[in-house]
């Protein structure tokens, strides 16, 4: 009975992000909005829930937009984090000087925008403690991320001072390995999956809206949980 | 004392969000198939044929935008069926008894129609098709924010629990749109008056 009207519907939505049509524009329009009220629904005090160690999903799921083989493999001993953008101290960061700072673990679950969701455990540096040594100005509205296999994203400051958010080193009591963000990735459990970049090779602060490899295809911006 | 006097079936404000409701249920129902898609939780999927969006990214686009006129819409039939005394005087009074003596009737092809009066198992069907209709939505919230609105993924049993609430409240009511559709097929005199609101004896005047 529906089927007459949804099959006369345009069949694929956001296929051509450089030419969009009526409905693209509806959608953008509706997904801008979203932003919206999610930024008034995100209560920097309110917590992801954590789990025990026994609820850490075994073996981890691997999520890319390659397969497995093709992670990036950053070699640790030369690596350098790149800082941009309105941060005072833009010196680039080695492995060895981010293993020095404090580390937090956490337990918590990650969800994928697809619907799945995985318990991991990651352990690394809170990312407002991060920005209060580099002396990055918080009153910017984006942190964006740039990444060693081309993927790129960006986040709101509200989030990325959520206690939760870190810069995460380790995964399950190991440094990470290339297929699951080595040697550097965003664990943002207030967020869905893909708003946790791996292996970031820049971060950079400002108020110019920089979108995201999913972003820019139509996924919603924010994507908060 | 007041003469009888004759109502409209379906006062204006109930058939404009009748229809209002079917746009948004079909929108809402297509785009979420297109999502289950992409984790489906059980060996099936659903073919492009009832999914709207052809990809994730645009089902969940066509979902979260269509999800405001469901929940207007909805709130809005909720607060005027309370308000006007809609619910009170359609769904009410309801008894297990009163259903089973009349599905009883039915059986029998004994249960007269009374136009403008629901009997018990039509009254039954729409309070449980308002309550999958709170449900779906509760659930829908819950997994949408399970950290913000922890509360209502909480009251699902779990994120995990939520999506399978969320499936299941809404094949309830795919299932309620099967059976009306066909009771409108079977009874074709009841769709004129979800159009032009129709007229009927009102029996408490």
């Amino acid at each position: 009975m529906a089927l007459g009207v949804v099959s006369t519907l345009p069949a694929c939505d956001y296929d051509d992000p450089a030419n969009p049509d009526l409905a693209d524009k509806f959608l953008h329009m509706m997904s801008a909005f979203n932003d919206r009220v999610q930024r008034a629904l995100f209560n920097p005090h309110t917590l992801a829930p954590t789990f025990s160690p026994d609820q850490i999903t075994n073996p981890p799921r691997f999520n890319a937009f390659y397969d497995i083989s093709q992670a990036p493999v950053v070699d640790p001993a030369s690596y350098r984090l790149e800082l941009a953008g309105q941060i005072q101290q833009t010196a680039p960061w080695s492995l060895t000087a981010l293993r020095a700072l404090p580390r937090e673990s956490q337990i918590t679950r990650l969800i994928c925008v697809e619907g799945w969701r995985v318990i991991g455990q990651w352990a690394g540096v809170p990312l407002r403690d991060f920005f209060r040594r580099i002396g990055a100005d918080t009153t910017c509205q984006y942190v964006s991320f740039k990444c060693a296999d081309g993927y790129y994203s960006s986040i709101d400051m509200e989030s990325a001072l959520h206690p939760q958010t870190v810069l995460a080193l380790d995964f399950l009591g190991s440094p990470l390995t290339p297929a699951f963000g080595a040697p550097v990735r965003l664990r943002i459990p207030t967020k869905l999956g893909f708003k946790n970049p791996k292996s970031i090779m820049q971060i950079s602060v400002g108020n110019v809206y920089t979108g995201g490899y999913w972003e820019d295809q139509g996924y919603n911006w924010f994507s908060g949980s | 004392m007041d003469q009888p006097r004759t109502r409209a079936i379906h006062p204006w404000p109930l058939r404009l969000m009748h229809w209002l409701n079917v746009v948004a249920i079909v929108m809402m129902i297509g785009s979420g198939l297109q999502i289950y898609d992409a984790s489906p939780l059980f060996v099936f999927t659903f073919p492009p044929l009832v999914t709207i969006g052809g990809w994730l990214a645009a089902g969940i686009a066509w979902h979260l935008a269509f999800i405001w006129l469901l929940m207007g819409n909805g709130l809005a039939y909720l607060v005027w069926g309370s308000v006007t005394g809609h619910f009170r005087r359609k769904f009410f009074p309801l008894s297990p008894r009163m259903v089973a003596r009349e599905v009883w009737a039915a059986l029998r092809f004994k249960l007269p129609h009374r136009k403008g009066v629901y009997n018990s198992v039509q009254r039954l069907l729409y309070l449980g098709v308002i309550f999958a209709g709170i449900a779906v939505v509760v659930s829908g919230l819950g997994i949408w924010k399970p950290v913000q609105l922890w509360f209502f993924t909480d009251l699902c049993g779990g994120y995990f629990a939520a999506r399978y609430v969320h499936f299941f409240t809404m094949a309830g009511i795919v299932a309620f749109m099967f059976i009306h559709v066909l009771l409108v097929i079977l009874v074709p005199k009841s769709l004129p008056p979800m159009i032009t609101g129709g007229k009927f004896l009102d029996p408490q005047s």
